[in-house]
């Protein structure tokens, strides 16, 4: 699994890439929670996100609780079909707020 | 019956044989290995994404519960292919686990774990823990009807 951040105008961009699987969630997990820290908008753009599995989808939610806790705005764009049916399966696709893009994603939080 | 168990053991096509150790960075290739196996067996791109995801959390489960700390165990995985129906077993050679203890959470409850178990139950048609060859580990047994 790779990630890179960037900082864009309204929000924190951190896109994932690869298999995001128990050998690397604990590398995600705290690599979003160091991008909520950061008390801006977090996108986390996962459209090169091959497979993610249950401890992926674990990081996704403890980073969303803590940034609701801080009052921040965090969503998932640009969803790949692997790791939507993942998401499907924790009914969690109705929880997040999903952008079909980044740059929707990036309007919005503006 | 025993005649009849014998012929559908006889009848099975075994896709996949693979023994690896239970360690989390083997787990890409088990999926690859699932993946093709189950094409294979017949299964469209949708139901090899789920057996992938079923067999891949079973084989968290058994990192993690079953041997847990220890990190020297290893997993065989066989996926056989009867008529419509794909098997796939699990095996480990952990301390036994009682299945009471492996349930699926509520998801209405949201926070961060306990999917596993359930992506599992939600792919599968069954999914269900057998008594061990020479009584050693644990044996999951999953079961998809291919459509």
């Amino acid at each position: 699994m790779e990630h890179n951040i960037r900082e864009e105008a309204s929000a924190v961009v951190v896109a994932f890439e690869g298999d995001v699987d128990l050998e690397s969630s604990r590398r995600a997990r705290e690599v979003l929670l160091e991008c909520v820290g950061r008390k801006r908008a977090v996108l986390v753009d996962l459209s090169q996100v091959t497979y993610i599995d249950s401890s992926g989808v674990a990081a996704l939610v403890e980073s969303f609780q803590s940034a609701r806790k801080g009052g921040t705005t965090f969503a998932l764009v640009a969803v790949s079909d692997a790791t939507l049916k993942v998401l499907q399966l924790a009914r969690l696709d109705k929880v997040f707020t999903i952008f079909a893009s980044v740059d929707d994603g990036l309007a919005e939080a503006g | 019956m025993a005649e009849t168990q014998m012929t559908v053991v006889a009848d099975d096509q075994v896709l996949l044989r693979l023994r690896v150790p239970a360690r989390a960075e083997r787990l890409k290739e088990v999926r690859g290995a699932v993946g093709e196996a189950a094409g294979r067996c017949g299964c469209g791109d949708e139901a090899v994404r789920e057996v992938v995801i079923a067999v891949d959390e079973a084989c968290q489960n058994i990192i993690r519960h079953a041997y847990g700390e220890k990190t020297d165990g290893d997993v065989v995985v066989e996926i056989r292919c009867h008529d419509d129906t794909m098997i796939v077993d699990l095996r480990d050679f952990a301390e036994k686990v009682d299945p009471a203890t492996i349930k699926p959470r509520e998801l209405d409850d949201l926070r961060p774990g306990g999917l596993g178990t359930h992506f599992m139950r939600e792919v599968m048609d069954s999914v269900e823990y057998l008594a061990p060859p020479q009584g050693r580990g644990n044996l999951l047994r999953m079961v998809k009807r291919i459509s």
